[in-house]
């Protein structure tokens, strides 16, 4: 069979548009790190651009950068979710009740069952949304309260401690240690990896055209013979799964399960997905760009920290940031109407 | 000393990209009467209308109002001329109660604050209404009246604006007999107050009881004015059809072989009753009928969007069971939506994207999507269709409705369905892509599918089809053969007529 001219040998003249477009919110980051970088000098020394700093921004941001992930999954179909710092605890909570040392379980049985509850919880999320064709605000706030409760029920309210050693090392335990000044912490190894899975499976495959599909146009995605409601099912799911990957490293990196733990943490992921230019109008997204959006978040607070300036102002600024990149987005595609 | 006329509208033009909407059309309202505009699906009616209202400025012509002249009318001024419209699809605020919503954005207030005075408002839309004989709460929520009520509401509300012509665009295409009786009433109340009514109907006897003069348009031309009393139906219908086939049609001669579906006596509780009809392999069918009739809804249940209440579906003599699309596509149909915006398009995604959206299975592998497949296809559909897109990376959205619509249509071939099913295929779609579309729905035609085309546009349904089913109120009103379907029987047969032989 004869190709004739491709339509992608169009010549390209560099569209400047188009460009910023793509890495815009890179751009964002890099700026922001070389002004970082040359505030933060002192001695002659760069604080910011230490290895050890670096490597903190990194193990800070992993927990809400792991949740962030599914959280894109769900917005890019045109869902929300609200329940995952909920999870988070709840899940915490059970993870940690089977590591604790007494039972000396092997590391699997907290980790498995963590996996496990987290997909179920986000498949009801999911289930609750398309089979009863409840908004998914609604499905996941209930999910929210309710495994809030859960996690404060079977704790009674306290800290669950004493937790196995291999449990612990999840969280605490580094890889590639070269002296005191290289190492790479094991949560920032799950979280990426983990982002690299999230991104192939969006840009790779049936599962992630379908997630782009419902998003871009439920119905029509209904008449292409999407089975919208499983696949549903099955993001919410995916993002469950996510969340208790989240839950497991922050419980073992904080040696307890606490039924309090992740408080607000869906709006932090929330923020990520939509600072790194997912559309809550669903259909447009990518996990680069939520990668991106979680180091925003987390340079700046990181930058600001070593500046001096009190934690209030990060709070300010950070919802500031928020707005602004949502702003631009809007303004984006308005210009093109 | 009264003008004769409330309105003129002379020598208006109106030109589309590619369509010349309007062209030379005159319509003159006189004071206290009814003026019915008639015409098809795109004779200009609505045009019009959008003109008269401001929505359009046309690119000709004068429009004379209430002894005042425009060159255009103001969008935002209308009201205060004293022209108001009832729209077919009425969009009342459903919590509010009738009297806010006749008042809303001018309430009667108690003071500075803004406090409204809702005695005042109560008792002005009762006064009203008692002007009017309107037998209707004020302090009832909207979203309790039904539909002829809401129409009353709104008939009630442009009379509060002192409303001196009135456009009613259908109004009993969604009110039972009762209703229509009582809304003709109404219309006598108003004409007898003074008021002009331009009243917009697909329906032949609704002319003739309610209206003094009517208007004919045809394909965005003015054919005449003429007193209801002077004509009778058959001349009506001819003034509307009375034009020669002057598009060309490609249409080809296919071997037409075994019937491939059929559905017999499929019905859907207040969408459809007792539909019965077949498609035989290398055939195109086409479905007419008015809007509202039905078409639409019958064939989007057949492919399991809405599925049938009762009846059968049978694809080469089996009697199958389609629930969801999915399992139309597995026997081997597509469906080009009617709405390629609200159904068909993913609008944020590529070209690409849009393109194997029903069909991504085959491109699955172990080590993810083939992509090169993917790019192959897309790039062939691309080529056979002559879509013009920069690459097929662009997001659909940038591309032309055409385009857009050779994508979708693309779609459905990349599944290499054996009955396609075509929903309106060249709705809003420039000249040359149409014959395109057309050209390419003979070649499948050819190669042996079997294809049902629903489509508003008479010169389209008798070009193109082999059979004509028409489509009236919900059933099935008829069938022609290519050599009985003239524009007259397909017309007689839509708005509820029996063929005169």
């Amino acid at each position: 069979m004869s190709t004739v001219s491709t339509a992608n040998a169009v010549s390209k003249s560099f569209d400047f548009k188009a460009f910023m477009k793509r890495w815009g919110i890179l751009l964002v980051l890099v700026g922001m790190s070389v002004l970082l970088s040359f505030l933060t000098i002192s001695n002659g020394v760069s604080i910011f651009l230490k290895f050890r700093n670096i490597v903190n921004i990194l193990r800070q941001s992993s927990v809400i950068g792991i949740i962030a992930l599914g959280v894109t999954y769900i917005i890019i179909t045109g869902g929300i979710d609200l329940s995952s710092g909920s999870l988070v605890a709840m899940i915490g909570c059970i993870s940690a009740i089977l590591a604790r040392e007494i039972y000396g379980l092997p590391v699997i049985v907290p980790v498995a069952g963590a996996l496990v509850l987290g997909f179920l919880a986000g498949s009801i999320n999911g289930a609750l949304h398309a089979k009863f064709k409840i908004p998914p605000f609604i499905a996941t706030l209930g999910m929210m309260v309710s495994a809030r409760g859960v996690g404060f029920l079977i704790t009674n309210g306290r800290p669950i401690d004493n937790l196995t050693l291999s449990y612990q090392y999840l969280g605490q335990g580094s890889i590639l240690e070269f002296g005191k000044n290289f190492f790479i912490p094991i949560p920032v190894i799950i979280f990426l990896g983990m982002a690299l899975i999230s991104h192939f499976l969006l840009s790779q495959t049936r599962f992630g055209k379908y997630t782009y599909a419902i998003g871009g146009n439920e119905q029509a995605a209904y008449i292409c013979g999407v089975n919208v409601d499983r696949h549903k099912i099955l993001v919410y799911g995916w993002a469950g799964f996510l969340t208790s990957i989240a839950a497991v490293v922050l419980t073992s990196r904080v040696s307890a399960g606490q039924p309090s733990a992740g408080l607000m943490y869906e709006l932090d992921a929330i923020a990520s997905a939509v600072i790194g230019g997912t559309s809550l109008q669903g259909g447009i997204g990518t996990i680069g760009g939520t990668v991106v959006g979680t180091l925003i978040i987390a340079v700046m607070n990181n930058g600001l920290q070593l500046l001096g300036v009190s934690s209030y102002w990060q709070q300010i600024l950070k919802g500031v940031i928020i707005v602004t990149a949502v702003v631009l987005d809007t303004m984006k595609n308005r210009g093109k109407k | 000393m009264a003008e004769e006329f409330l309105l003129e509208m002379e020598h208006i033009r109106k030109q589309f990209p590619g369509v010349l909407a309007l062209d030379d059309v005159h319509l003159k309202v006189r004071p206290g009467t009814v003026h019915a505009l008639m015409g098809e699906n795109g004779a200009g009616k609505s045009t019009l209308m959008k003109v008269l209202l401001g929505i359009y400025a046309p690119d000709d012509g004068v429009i004379r109002f209430d002894g005042v002249e425009h060159l255009q009318m103001d969008i935002h001024s209308s009201l205060t001329h004293g022209i108001s419209m009832i729209h077919q699809e009425l969009s009342p605020i459903l919590h509010m109660t009738v009297g806010e919503n006749i008042f809303l954005g001018r309430e009667p207030l108690l003071n500075k604050i803004g406090w409204v005075d809702h005695k005042k408002l109560y008792q002005q839309t009762q006064d009203l209404f008692d002007d009017l004989g309107i037998d209707i709460n004020p302090m009832t929520k909207m979203v309790n009246l039904s539909i002829a009520n809401m129409q009353m509401v709104e008939i009630a509300t442009s009379i509060s604006y002192n409303s001196k012509l009135i456009i009613m665009d259908e109004p009993t295409s969604a009110i039972t007999e009762k209703e229509v009786a009582h809304l003709f009433h109404m219309i006598n109340t108003l004409r007898d107050k003074g008021v002009s009514i331009i009243y917009i109907t697909h329906k032949m006897d609704e002319v003739f009881e309610i209206s003094d003069e009517v208007t004919v348009l045809r394909d965005g031309q003015f054919v005449g004015t003429e007193l209801a009393s002077d004509i009778d139906k058959n001349k009506l219908i001819s003034m509307m059809v009375g034009r020669e086939l002057t598009n060309f049609f490609p249409k080809e001669d296919a071997e037409i072989t075994d019937v491939k579906l059929e559905v017999r006596n499929i019905s859907l509780e207040g969408k459809y009753r007792n539909v019965s009809f077949f498609v035989k392999k290398g055939e195109i069918l086409g479905i007419a009928g008015l809007m509202g009739s039905g078409r639409t809804e019958v064939i989007e249940s057949i492919f399991g969007v809405d599925p049938p209440e009762s009846g059968e579906i049978l694809i080469d003599g089996e009697p199958v069971e389609i629930t969801r699309p999915m399992d139309a596509i597995s026997h081997g149909m597509g469906l080009l939506t009617e709405d390629r915006k609200m159904t068909g398009l993913f609008l944020p995604l590529s070209v690409t994207d849009n393109m194997v959206a029903s069909n991504i299975d085959k491109y699955v592998s172990a080590k993810g999507l083939n992509n090169k497949l993917i790019d192959a296809d897309c790039e062939r559909q691309r080529v056979a269709l002559s879509v013009k897109t920069p690459s097929l990376d662009q997001i659909i959205l940038n591309l032309s409705g055409g385009n857009q619509q050779k994508v979708l249509i693309a779609r459905w071939l990349l599944t290499e369905p054996d009955i396609l099913i075509l929903d309106e295929p060249t709705r809003g779609i420039d000249v040359g892509a149409k014959s395109e579309i057309h050209k390419l729905m003979t070649k499948l035609a050819q190669s042996g599918k079997a294809i049902i085309m629903v489509s508003s546009e008479m010169p389209e349904i008798l070009g193109m089809s082999d059979r004509v089913v028409v489509m009236h109120e919900g059933e099935k009103a008829g069938e022609l053969s290519r050599e009985d379907a003239t524009q007259e029987r397909v017309l007689q047969l839509a708005s509820g007529e029996k063929i005169t032989q």
